[in-house]
């Protein structure tokens, strides 16, 4: 098989595009597409200060490796999940990134933190260990993104999470949603700027690219995630690309393209500061501080006074 | 050759040459959910592996809350 590209031997083939690819003209296809992405979405500049949030996965060191070989100011912040091995061998290899490239890199432990890890959540919540981990990162990430003066959270969420969780909202037609399953959330009130610059690559193209340029990454899976819903809709999708080539890009590029306008008018939520911890919220308390009280057994979020909300939120 | 399969890692013997797009079928592995690698290099499907050959197929599917 040979590059489409230039034709030397190829190392690598992406069926959607029908294109081979040789090592060099492979790591060029993945930085144009996120180039692409960026730059159509209007994602960051480079005199941005960009937070990566970095799990120790290939999706997310790729993404950092992208932003700092594209010359972007990014840092990376990488959340202590406590769940055993995984969790500790997860921050080795991040840590072994960011001192390989001497970059700046943030961690929050979840426990030190917060008083709980994921494992306990997963006890103790009525919610699943996987929806309390979502729940803290975009919680943590924004947090830190904010006190530490942070333009932009990326997060290394590639075409098949989004097909896989498009289709998983398109079939409980959570119409909320879908309005903000978007590459880019623009900054709110309390809100930091979110992009997903890996939105336009495959999970075989962002593994295929980690292991190309060398970024050491964890290969097992997260212990707790076994038979999660996000993974069978995953399987789904892929049994469909196997006969269809194109279809996962085909249905999530396309809802963008023609999809996300009709859902516009869904996303109307109006938000104002959790009574706990100030970030924003639809209630009067954030699901983070609900679910964090239900964890410690709390009856509710302790509220606190308005001179610590106004201390826990300033840089 | 010997075959290293992850999540959950495990070894098995294959006996005789053929393509990589055979190993993976033999195995019900889809090639677009795999990388296949042998001494640090990946491997296209059309690749020949043989009995001296030691081959590691790593899955690309990550799942959970996301990154």
């Amino acid at each position: 098989m040979k590059c489409r590209r230039c034709r030397a031997p190829a190392v690598v083939e992406i069926r959607r595009h029908n294109a081979p690819f040789c090592t060099d003209c492979f790591v060029e296809h993945v930085r144009e597409q996120v180039k692409r992405a960026i730059a159509a979405h209007d994602m960051f500049g480079p005199e941005d200060r960009v937070l990566v949030a970095v799990s120790g996965g290939k999706d997310s060191l790729a993404l950092w490796d992208l932003l700092l070989g594209l010359g972007y100011r990014a840092s990376g912040l990488h959340l202590g999940l406590g769940i055993g091995g995984y969790s500790s061998r997860s921050s080795t290899l991040v840590r072994a990134f960011a001192g390989e490239r001497e970059v700046d890199l943030i961690e929050v432990d979840l426990a030190g933190e917060y008083g709980f890890d994921i494992p306990i959540a997963g006890r103790r919540s009525s919610r699943s260990a996987c929806s309390v981990c979502g729940l803290s990162k975009r919680y943590v990430f924004n947090r830190v993104a904010l006190e530490r003066g942070f333009d932009v959270v990326a997060t290394g969420h590639n075409l098949d999470d989004e097909a896989a969780t498009l289709l998983g909202n398109t079939l409980r037609w959570r119409t909320e949603y879908i309005a903000r399953q978007f590459p880019v959330l623009a900054a709110e009130e309390g809100l930091v700027k979110k992009v997903k610059p890996l939105f336009r690559l495959s999970e075989l193209e962002t593994a295929a690219f980690a292991f190309l340029r060398g970024i050491g990454y964890i290969v097992e899976e997260c212990p707790l995630v076994a038979g999660n819903t996000q993974l069978r809709y995953k399987e789904a999708m892929n049994r469909l690309e196997a006969n269809s080539p194109g279809t996962k890009a085909h249905f999530f590029l396309g809802y963008l393209e023609r999809g996300a306008p009709l859902f516009e008018a869904q996303d109307r939520a109006q938000l104002s500061p959790c009574e706990r911890c100030a970030q924003p919220t639809t209630g009067r308390f954030c699901a983070f501080c609900r679910a964090r009280a239900q964890i410690m057994g709390q009856a509710s979020p302790v509220e606190v006074r308005p001179a610590e909300v106004r201390e826990a939120v300033s840089p | 050759m010997r075959v290293k399969l992850r999540n959950p890692d495990r070894e098995l013997e294959l006996a005789g040459r053929r393509e990589v797009r055979d190993v993976l079928l033999e195995l019900g592995i889809d090639p677009d959910t795999v990388l296949v690698i042998r001494d640090r290099e990946l491997l296209t499907r059309d690749e020949r592996v043989g009995n001296e050959d030691r081959i590691e197929i790593r899955p690309v599917i990550s799942g959970g809350s996301g990154p």
